[in-house]
């Protein structure tokens, strides 16, 4: 009893009580916060009133008025389809960029480290240049100065059957199914399981006797195997056609607008850049110890990579190149630039067609966001996989 | 960094070659198919550079480049701007050269000695895309008038120099002081002539990417406090803010700041069109910047902060003169990364209708005595001005992160 009111007695002043003033600088925060946001949502309804324009999300069932090229959308589609549009774009430029950036920097991250003098530095200049210029002046350039110098479509021409460049888009290759496209999915789905059990099985036998077992090429052995056996099933469905002129349009393959040719190309010449200095930084973070002992146990300079310096390196370079894969997503709005029809232009377009533009940011910042937690998400398993597991 | 770049004295070049160019049979097809592709790279930038390329386009538009429409009555503001800043810097160097040679002698490891042309010499070796950029404008520019504003400009760098390697110890202060004052001195100075919403060119590239990256530090120097904080609701706030801006593009910001960013605020007190798209590189930026330094307070071992309130240290003192001046010197580097990337990221004023570097490129090619073939020469001269700003900046951060020994101590 006695020590418990000492105790109490002993009590500093409320204005030196460490819980008291942890609870009123809280407070405090929270108070600034809300009010500050109180008073932009103030201003904001306000000046809505004044302006008399709608806060509201009304104007997404009102027709688009807007063409986007390079899709069916119609005029008088209302404007979330056109945000659907513009969604899958960014998807589809984002995706492409990441897959093309990864292959690009880690073949130029790679030949930094080469011991050949002429390729590393090469490599030395590609990254200093790019890296340098600022992205939003390579996409107009690209765009400006390289695809809309190609060929008009009366003096195009295709090289070797398969490449098409034009100024009005540039045709590919590209493969052709019939109307049985699930199936052909499916086919390709289990052909790839197969080759992950294939590659399994050898990786269980290798660590088993010690011996090689070849669980790559067991793994290809299998995926062309099941694919060949499913698709003989169908009837071989698959062709490929080849872009041809017809008159005043590409028809067959595949045909990229300049546009997204133009924004694909630079995302992925200033991404790979950045990817390649990632790459080499986690290459030479590996200890020498690693590649010595590969050396000592007579693995080859491949095996050496491959087995040895590689997959420590992918450990130190997955957030970083996830961080460059987000860089890139976000990056794609700079499609505003060259007027390619992803999520930001078509934001931008709508609002010069009367949509309200404090709703049109809101929704456009929102699904930002949510694209940016999604990969981030991604990244953050694929990081705790590859992390180390310590004692 | 490759291990040897140069033949040494003893080996021939022959032996040179062989070791790093033709050791293995791989090797050499390696070499030949580089070489080639060399080859293909440097004849056709040559070629652009010296026979196809156009460059009057450049040459006729120069002013509009580097100053935009500031009046021609008063660029003597930028030159006396120009060499008012250029002092400044020298000032400050020879301070801080004369305090390090102090420290140095005072530990009893005395600086050799440099001649000042040896010193002048090295300099120029090192900043050489630099004295490139300014061999080429001057090659460029019709008058004499830009000649002797070079010349003024590097003399009164070498001026400052030396005065400041003068001054006594207790004029030390000045390189703190001085950096603030002048722009408070020079903005009005500047502005007299035209406001900054009318600014175009490379001087508003570098006010944009100045002010902002000024501007963005304190902010984000709260927000990385704020997120490490034992507080909650404090924390929460912080990672709220931090997460949100990194995970929105900048270009869409930018194009609120000019388009939605009105509506937020009363229309009386609704900033300029300059200020607005300033207030979207900080708050970005800012983000950026507290995730640097959260990382630099997270480099900072934990016995300090317990050493320093062991002290009796109150915690304001601990994060201000423990944590914080270690936590700061251990991200320098990767600031100036953020700082470089900032500098490139002001051309998205371009999607805003501001005249900036790239926006004069584009503009230029709607003249009328050229079209969209000299587009190339016009980009390839708005690349080269950043070019030369962010390698000399990447490059001098990589020599700072050096001398300040980040990661070796």
């Amino acid at each position: 009893m006695t020590s418990a009111t000492t105790t109490a007695d002993q009590r500093p002043p409320l204005w030196r009580d460490v819980r008291f003033l942890r609870v009123v600088l809280q407070v405090a925060a929270v108070a600034v916060v809300v009010a500050f946001g109180l008073w932009l949502w103030g201003n904001l309804q306000d000046n809505a009133e004044t302006t008399n324009i709608p806060l509201g999300f009304d104007y997404l069932d009102q027709p688009a008025d807007l063409t986007i090229p390079g899709s069916d959308f119609n005029q008088s589609q209302p404007v979330s389809d056109a945000i659907i549009v513009g969604l899958g774009n960014t998807v589809r430029v984002a995706g492409a960029g990441v897959v093309l950036a990864t292959i690009l920097g880690t073949l130029i991250g790679i030949a930094r480290l080469s011991t050949n003098w002429l390729l590393s530095n090469l490599a030395r200049a590609y990254v200093e240049v790019f890296r340098n210029i600022p992205l939003l002046i390579i996409v107009v350039f690209s765009y400006s100065a390289i695809f809309l110098r190609f060929p008009r479509l009366e003096d195009a021409r295709t090289y070797g059957g398969v490449f098409l460049p034009s100024v009005r888009g540039t045709g590919t290759v590209w493969i052709t199914t019939d109307d049985r496209g699930g199936a052909i999915a499916v086919v390709v789905l289990v052909a790839v399981v197969a080759a992950w059990a294939a590659a399994r099985w050898r990786r269980g036998v290798q660590d088993r006797t010690g011996s090689p077992a070849h669980g790559f090429w067991f793994g290809i052995a299998a995926f062309l195997l099941a694919a060949v056996a499913g698709l003989a099933a169908l009837g071989f469905p698959l062709g490929y056609s080849t872009p041809e002129l017809d008159g005043r349009r590409i028809v067959g393959g595949i045909t990229m607008l300049p546009e997204y040719a133009a924004l694909l190309f630079a995302l992925v010449v200033y991404t790979a850049s950045h990817i390649a200095e990632i790459v080499r930084g986690s290459i030479q973070a590996v200890p020498k110890g690693q590649n010595e002992a590969a050396t000592a146990l007579a693995l080859s300079s491949g095996q050496r990579m491959r087995l040895i310096v590689l997959p420590q390196a992918m450990r130190i370079a997955v957030p970083a190149i996830g961080n460059q894969y987000l860089n890139l997503t976000k990056n794609s709005s700079l499609a505003v630039a060259i007027s390619f029809f992803e999520l930001t232009k078509v934001t931008q377009v709508s609002i010069a067609n009367r949509a309200p533009a404090v709703p049109s940011y809101v929704l456009l910042l929102a699904i930002y966001l949510t694209l940016s937690l999604i990969l981030s998400s991604v990244v953050n398993v694929a990081n705790r996989r590859l992390a180390l597991v310590e004692r | 960094m490759t291990a040897t770049t140069r033949p040494t004295p003893t080996a021939s070049r022959a032996a040179w070659a062989r070791k790093h160019l033709f050791r293995t049979p791989r090797d050499s097809v390696i070499t030949v198919i580089t070489a080639a592709v060399l080859f293909v790279i440097v004849w056709r930038t040559i070629r652009f550079v010296f026979f196809t390329g156009r460059w009057e386009i450049v040459r006729v538009n120069l002013g509009l480049y580097l100053y935009g429409r500031y009046p021609t009555d008063d660029l003597w503001r930028l030159v006396v701007t120009l060499v008012v800043i250029s002092a400044t810097a020298g000032l400050i160097a020879g301070i801080i050269a004369k305090r390090t040679r102090i420290a140095a002698q005072a530990a009893g490891t005395p600086l050799p000695g440099t001649s000042i042309v040896g010193r002048i010499v090295e300099l120029a070796f090192r900043l050489w895309p630099v004295v490139v950029l300014v061999a080429l404008l001057l090659l460029l520019s019709e008058t004499i008038t830009p000649t002797l504003v070079t010349l003024a400009t590097v003399a009164a760098a070498i001026a400052g120099r030396l005065v400041g390697a003068l001054l006594p110890k207790r004029a030390t202060f000045l390189a703190f002081v001085l950096p603030g004052v002048l722009p408070v001195v020079l903005l009005p100075f500047l502005t007299a002539a035209q406001g900054w919403d009318d600014w175009g060119g490379f001087m508003l590239t570098i006010f944009l990417a100045a002010v902002s990256m000024l501007a963005c530090f304190p902010l984000g120097l709260v927000l990385a406090l704020a997120r490490r904080s034992t507080l909650p609701a404090v924390r929460v706030i912080g990672v709220g803010v931090i997460e949100f801006f990194r995970g929105v593009p900048l270009v869409v910001l930018v194009l609120m700041s000019s388009v939605a960013l009105g509506f937020f605020l009363p229309q009386s007190i609704l900033p300029g069109k300059v200020v607005r798209v300033i207030v979207a590189f900080t708050i970005f930026t800012a983000a950026y910047v507290a995730e640097i330094v959260r990382g630099g307070l997270q480099s900072v071992p934990r016995g300090q902060t317990e050493a320093a309130q062991a002290l009796g240290m109150s915690p304001f003192r601990v994060t201000g003169w423990i944590v914080l001046p270690q936590a700061l010197r251990n991200v320098i580097p990767a600031l100036v990364g953020q700082f470089i990337s900032l500098f490139k990221d002001t051309t998205l004023v371009f999607v805003i209708g501001f005249l900036d570097v790239l926006s004069v490129a584009d503009a230029v090619t709607k003249q009328s005595q050229f079209d969209l073939a000299n587009f190339a020469e016009a980009t390839a001269f708005a690349s080269l001005l950043f070019w030369v700003g962010s390698y000399t900046l990447s490059r001098e951060s990589q020599r700072l992160e050096q001398r300040l020994g980040v990661g070796t101590r």
